[in-house]
């Protein structure tokens, strides 16, 4: 395995890109707290996982997704069939929040399980099948209705609205416990179970894992049912979030979770990448969205070209120190 | 050309589907020396769409693909618009677009072949930027002008034929010439299928992907012109927006790998008609707006399987034989063979 020498540190290549992106990030963190009044805080940090807890989980899916060489674009409109499912049957027929929250993840992951059986079975491009099941998704959506429908279940607002106080004035949603925890476990399951040694497998090459007996479909499947999961239970997360189901809720998420894959150093080629990458690649997404809060004057086209311009600065500088390094 | 078999099944299926709930729907008229009927509304409003899919298709064929065309369309018109509003000739305002259409397809290609990110993100920050931008151009209005010459591009007649079908035709008819008649295609279609491979053989890869961007990028500027030009107006918040996957959608149905290499340019054109044809149908039969997203993804579910030979013989022959390990690592095999 080729390694790099820093100072007397060595860092074998494999992590290097997590690391550039790592690094960058802090870079930013500084750069805006030397900008902006008020900007270095630990509160601020929070905050960006406040905001983002459901795309954080939504990226986790993501990512098992993209490390078997695949693509799911349908996870933000599950985001929004989520949203809207809970938000109606709750206002509607008042079911309990118990009896809808599983009810939720059990269809995203049952929309997971088909699309990737189709992938699977009939051999079709991962990119097509999703972009079917986010016209699906999103299609259900609107025929549940298209207006916002707002949460007004005592339980779901409680939990929204619950603070859970950290050292120093410091504070945490609920939320972000729910994703933490789904990284945790979404961390071991890529690196200490058998599923996971299969998920990087298939991606570095399918063939080869075919050959070596490893069950590359019933992977696949598994991966896809793990984004749906992930999208419902982002879906969730963002409902506690909005306290509303809407049809135009996350619209382009998914976009925003592949970022978040890629500028964390995943090959969308598959077989290589962490999940701590993709954790790094929220935050650098929600750091963004802060920098530009921060910013404060800027119109909503300015917003746009300025999220271009930060994108193309940070992918362009942690391409610039991986090529060199690799050298 | 057996490729192209179920595509073409697919669009007389649809168009058969309407002669049921439009009356005289393959009637073609002449009218004051204009060509009228539904066959041919499909091509008008499909041409667009048609030239998006076009540029993609290249794109598609060297491996990457492109999200920015969305914003591109949106841009060119905004341009134009904004340049005839100020008193410029049509001719200059079509140029001036087109030429920062040529400029941002460029720099997509620069920064997939030159600075080497992955195409899906390179071209997502043109996608963000370049809808700022359009809307920087508009300043979030709608511009709107009143200017006969630029209203031909997409809503006027040439010799009774509809000014954007001449466009897409003559498109077309140029890029198949140029990769089918000279040696383009071929080096298209192995720099897609290893772009490493094909640079040692003395192909000049990092050229090649720079040309087929900016040429995905003119696509969507004359799109983008002929949007804006049908209705003498430029929005920069929602022209073309989601046209990339449409886009995608048509290239794939047309039977181009998303994986790089071969492809066919007849295919995309099918394909993108069958988007057109689903989206006349959809009105035509009169699915209710808020089920038209369902409709689409059912369509579009049902084409990908037909197409796909592993559910053919799964369901038309049932012959009880294992089914073939995995045809995806086969194709695999087959490329780098």
């Amino acid at each position: 395995m080729t390694t790099l020498t820093m100072g007397r540190a060595s860092v074998p290549a494999k992590y290097l890109p997590v690391l550039v992106t790592g690094c960058l990030f802090l870079a930013m963190f500084v750069v805006g707290g030397i900008r902006y009044e008020g900007f270095a805080s630990g509160q601020v940090i929070l905050n960006v996982f406040i905001d983002n807890a459901f795309l954080l989980v939504v990226a986790v899916g993501m990512t098992f997704v993209i490390l078997t060489g695949g693509i799911d674009l349908s996870v933000g409109s599950v985001v929004a069939l989520s949203t809207m499912i809970s938000a109606s049957l709750m206002k509607g027929p008042g079911w309990p929040p118990y009896l809808v929250i599983p009810l939720v993840l059990v269809i995203g992951a049952g929309l997971g399980l088909i699309m990737g059986y189709i992938v699977h079975a009939f051999d079709i491009q991962p990119f097509i099948v999703t972009l079917a099941g986010m016209f699906l998704a999103r299609g259900l959506c609107y025929t549940i209705g298209t207006d916002s429908i707002p949460i007004e279940d005592p339980t779901f607002t409680a939990f929204a609205q619950a603070r859970i106080d950290l050292f120093a004035d410091m504070w945490i949603s609920p939320s972000v416990i729910v994703a933490v925890v789904v990284v945790l476990v979404a961390a071991y399951v890529l690196h200490y179970t058998r599923l996971g040694r299969a998920v990087y497998a298939t991606g570095g090459s399918e063939q080869s894992a075919l050959l070596m007996g490893l069950p590359v479909g019933r992977t696949k499947i598994a991966v896809y049912t793990i984004s749906g999961f992930c999208s419902a239970l982002g879906g969730v997360l963002l409902s506690f979030y909005m306290l509303s189901g809407y049809g135009l809720h996350a619209v382009g998420m998914e976009l925003d979770a592949i970022a978040a894959v890629v500028i964390g150093g995943t090959l969308l080629t598959g077989g290589s990448g962490f999940l701590f990458g993709t954790v790094l690649g929220v935050l650098v997404l929600g750091l963004i969205q802060t920098i530009i809060s921060f910013e404060g004057t800027l119109s909503s086209w300015w917003t746009k070209i300025f999220i271009g311009m930060l994108l193309f600065v940070f992918i362009l500088l942690q391409r610039l120190f991986s090529a060199r390094s690799r050298r | 050309m057996r490729r192209l078999l179920w595509p073409v099944v697919v669009l007389a299926l649809l168009l058969v589907l309407n002669v049921f709930f439009t009356h005289g729907f393959f009637s073609i008229q002449v009218r004051d020396g204009h060509l009228y009927g539904s066959l041919i509304d499909i091509l008008r409003f499909g041409a667009p769409l048609i030239l998006v899919s076009l540029g993609m298709t290249l794109v598609i064929a060297t491996g990457g693909i492109d999200l920015s065309v969305g914003s591109v369309v949106a841009i060119s018109g905004a341009l134009a618009c904004l340049q005839i509003s100020e008193d410029a000739s049509v001719f200059t305002a079509v140029a001036v677009a087109l030429g920062l259409c040529l400029v941002l397809g460029a720099w997509n290609g620069f920064l997939v072949a030159g600075v080497g990110i992955q195409p899906i993100i390179a071209t997502l920050i043109l996608m963000v930027g370049g809808r700022g931008l359009a809307q920087l151009i508009t300043d979030g209005q709608i511009i709107t002008v009143n200017s006969p010459a630029y209203k031909l591009i997409g809503g006027g007649y040439w010799l009774t034929v509809p000014f954007g079908i001449l466009i897409v035709i003559a498109v077309l008819a140029i890029t198949a010439f140029l990769t089918r008649r000279l040696a383009l295609g071929m080096l298209i279609e192995s720099v897609g299928g290893n772009a490493e491979a094909s640079r040692l053989a003395g192909i000049r890869s990092r050229g090649i992907i720079i040309m087929v961007y900016a040429f995905a990028a003119l696509c969507a500027g004359v799109a983008g012109l002929m949007i804006s030009s049908n209705v003498s107006s430029a929005d920069g918040n929602n022209a073309g927006l989601w046209i990339e996957l449409d886009a995608i959608l048509a290239v794939v149905i047309g039977g181009t790998s998303l994986s790089g290499g071969r492809f066919s340019l007849g295919g995309t054109v099918l394909g993108a008609l069958i988007i057109q044809t689903l989206t006349t149908t959809i009105y035509s039969i009169g699915v209710p707006p808020e089920t038209t997203l369902l409709f689409k993804a059912l369509v579009v579910t049902a084409v990908c399987l037909i197409q796909s030979p592993s559910f053919r013989e799964k369901v038309f022959r049932r012959r009880g034989r294992a089914a073939p390990s995995s045809p995806a690592a086969e194709e695999k095999v087959r490329i780098t063979a």
